[in-house]
């Protein structure tokens, strides 16, 4: 399999005055050609900041630090604002999490549609208007001609997430980054947007990264799960055996939570403690104040393991605690 | 739309009837006009002729009566003191007003936006810092003081401009306008700067919070993320959006600009039609007070009429049957 998306050692800071925040500390993965590739956490654990870096749009007062983002072979980490620009929304698309806000209110959709075709390939306007046509027609838009006279507001907004994922395929890109593009919306819609995108992705054999901090939207849709904590991905692997057997902790936590038809009606289990503070993250393991499982060795930060069919960065993975 | 804006003219109706009761009693208290009409030697048999003569001895409400009556037929009294219609006499210097009006409005466009873009877009740059600080001047000097600054340095010490009155006219599609000679340009600039001065800090204070809120928007991210140009994020993105609220201020900022021109027309000798209102007021010159008081309120009823219609043209979520009543 060829990778499309190798990022090793990224690391990406915001330098606020309150201090550094270390929102990706570390992060290393590989994304194949035609591959999903589920990244998950709760909320501020560095997901949206990791897809940005791949992008080059971290702003002030942040800036990726170290790292490599092999992308297609090159390293795009430290490439110039031209060379980034020449690539996203071309070869790397990037869908968003709240489509009421990601369409500008004051533009048409053909306008911003249509941009993103004009922006990379100088086709004329009536071709690059039959595209997107085209590709709304293919995300399950009906009477797309109208549709791309409208407003935003005139649409709803699985209809707006929908124009997200048909712009997001546009320019046929190696890799989409979706970050969260379902969490706005309700249950039903939801599943049919990861329908569609997961059909696309078949179809053109683009490769994706679908952002999540709901393990229960990846299960059915990822190849692999990479689970991440703190800025860091604590445990990697295919989706079926991180669903099926977990092993870091927090993974274990996360897994508890989910609503599924085994536990319904029972009361959901809640990983104990708050979410970290990125600017004063615990001495060792970030998840060690929250973890049952903890020691005296998760003081210090624990390495990446490769554990049978996983990496992992625990001393004490949960397997070999049941086992105890 | 057409139902909004029949409405709206009901409404506007409404509005300067109120205002017309307001005015006209209101000028009615402030001091007695007769002797500032009379020369002081007259005697009492003169004076009260004058009284007669000017319809002033009948009880207010009359008076009032007679005014509404006129003034529906479009006859808003003749003023005491030039024995004219005081309308014609408004009507008369309203262009002089208007052009100043439009002049500053111009300037404080094309100084003010560009100035906020800047300063929004790079609000570290020491340029903007002088910006910003030029603003809260700008916002803060009285008029007057501006205006006489202004008086004393171009006209007085370097010499350059002219200070007082309106230039040579021409008329361009039947309008008189100084606009359109060159004598007439030296002479409106200094007093169209004097005026929009506030403006054009309002205009830069404007531009400035909408870029940095709106380069903050998911939006502009967005656009980013698909690869669309800087160039275009600014001037098609962002400006879009900030032209809403933008123009919305600076439209209806233009009947207050038609009101503090009274400062900067008596400061600068411009005859139009604030410089006419000081005049009346010192003459108590009744009818022209109301009848100048009476078409402001009209213009700033049709100013917002009109902002809110390029409203509703620039911003495409709203409908203008949506708003009630
Ligand atoms: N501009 C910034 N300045 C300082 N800290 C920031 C900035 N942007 C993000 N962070 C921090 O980086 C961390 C990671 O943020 P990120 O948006 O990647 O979280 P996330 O995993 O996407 O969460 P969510 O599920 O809420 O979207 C957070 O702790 C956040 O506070
Ligand atoms: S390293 Fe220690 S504290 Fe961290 S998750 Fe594993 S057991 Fe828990
Ligand atoms: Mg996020």
């Amino acid at each position: 399999m060829t990778a499309v998306l190798e990022v090793s050692g990224l690391k990406t800071h915001f330098f606020t005055h309150a201090g550094v925040v270390k929102a990706v500390d570390g992060v290393d993965f590989t994304v194949n050609k035609g591959e999903v590739m589920g990244l998950v956490g709760e909320s501020g654990s560095g997901k949206s900041i990791t897809g940005f870096s791949i992008l080059g749009l971290i702003d002030q007062p942040g800036r990726i630090v170290e790292g490599a983002i092999r992308f297609i072979g090159e390293d795009i980490a430290k490439a110039p604002e031209d060379k980034l620009k020449s690539i996203r929304g071309n070869r790397i698309s990037m869908i968003f999490q709240d489509p009421m806000m990601t369409l500008n209110p004051v533009l048409r959709i053909d306008t911003q549609m249509m941009e993103a075709i004009l922006a990379h390939e100088p086709v004329p306007r009536k071709e690059a208007w039959e595209r997107c046509r085209d590709a709304l027609g293919l995300v399950g838009i009906p009477s797309p001609e109208e549709r791309l006279r409208a407003y935003p507001h005139q649409l709803s907004g699985g209809m707006r997430q929908r124009v997200s994922i048909a712009t997001a395929f546009l320019n046929k890109p190696d890799l989409i980054i979706a970050d969260e593009p379902t969490t706005a919306l309700d249950v039903t819609i939801q599943a049919q947007i990861i329908f569609e995108a997961q059909k696309l992705t078949r179809q053109t054999g683009t490769a994706m990264i679908w952002i999540t901090h709901d393990l229960a939207v990846v299960a059915g849709l990822a190849d692999r799960i990479s689970v991440m904590y703190a800025g860091r991905i604590v445990e990697q692997g295919l989706t079926d055996d991180v669903i099926d057997r977990p092993l870091h902790p927090y993974t274990v936590g996360l897994l508890g939570s989910v609503p599924t038809a085994n536990n319904r009606g029972e009361r959901l289990f809640q990983i104990e403690g708050m979410t970290p503070n990125m600017l004063a993250l615990p001495e060792g393991c970030a998840f060690s104040p929250r973890c049952g499982s903890a020691s005296g060795a998760c003081r210090t930060p624990p390495p990446i393991e490769h554990v049978a069919d996983r990496e992992l960065r625990c001393y004490h993975p949960r397997s070999q605690a049941a086992a105890q | 739309m057409t139902v909004f804006v029949i409405r709206r003219l009901m409404q506007a109706f409404l509005v300067v009837f109120l205002m017309s009761v307001i005015v006209f009693f209101g000028v009615n208290i402030v001091g007695d006009p007769i002797y500032m009409l009379v020369s002081p030697d007259a005697d009492q048999a003169d004076i009260e002729a004058a009284i007669r003569r000017l319809g002033l001895d009948r009880p207010i409400w009359e008076q009032y009566f007679l005014f509404l009556k006129g003034a529906v037929q479009g006859n808003l009294g003749d003023s005491f003191v030039f024995g004219q219609p005081a309308l014609k006499l408004i009507l008369h210097h309203m262009p002089a007003t208007l052009e100043l009006a439009f002049s500053a409005l111009f300037l404080a466009i094309v100084f003010g936006i560009p100035l906020g873009l800047f300063s929004g877009l790079y609000p570290d740059n020491p340029v903007s810092k002088g910006i910003m600080a030029g603003s809260i001047l700008g916002f803060s000097l009285p008029t007057f003081w501006v205006g006489l600054m202004l008086i004393l340095l171009f006209a007085v010490e370097l010499g350059w401009l002219p200070s007082t009155g309106r230039g040579d006219t021409a008329s361009v599609f039947g309008i008189q306008t100084s606009l359109a000679t060159w004598d007439g340009i030296r002479h409106i600039f200094l007093p169209a700067l004097n005026l929009s001065l506030l403006k054009i800090s309002l205009a830069i204070r404007l531009t400035r919070a909408g870029v940095r809120e709106a380069m903050g928007q998911d939006y502009v991210k967005y656009a980013r993320a698909k690869g669309v140009s800087t160039k275009r994020i600014i001037f098609v993105h962002v400006m879009k959006n900030i032209m809403i609220p933008v123009v919305t201020v600076m439209g209806l900022e233009f009947g207050s600009l038609i009101g503090f021109s009274v400062v900067t027309e008596t400061i600068f000798a411009w005859p139009g039609m604030g410089k006419l209102l000081i005049d009346a007021i010192l003459q108590l010159d009744r009818p022209v007070v109301v009848a100048y008081l009476m078409i402001m309120v009209l213009f700033f009823v049709l100013i917002n009429l009109m902002v809110d219609i390029l409203y509703s043209i620039l911003d495409p979520r709203v409908r203008l049957q949506d708003q009630g009543a």
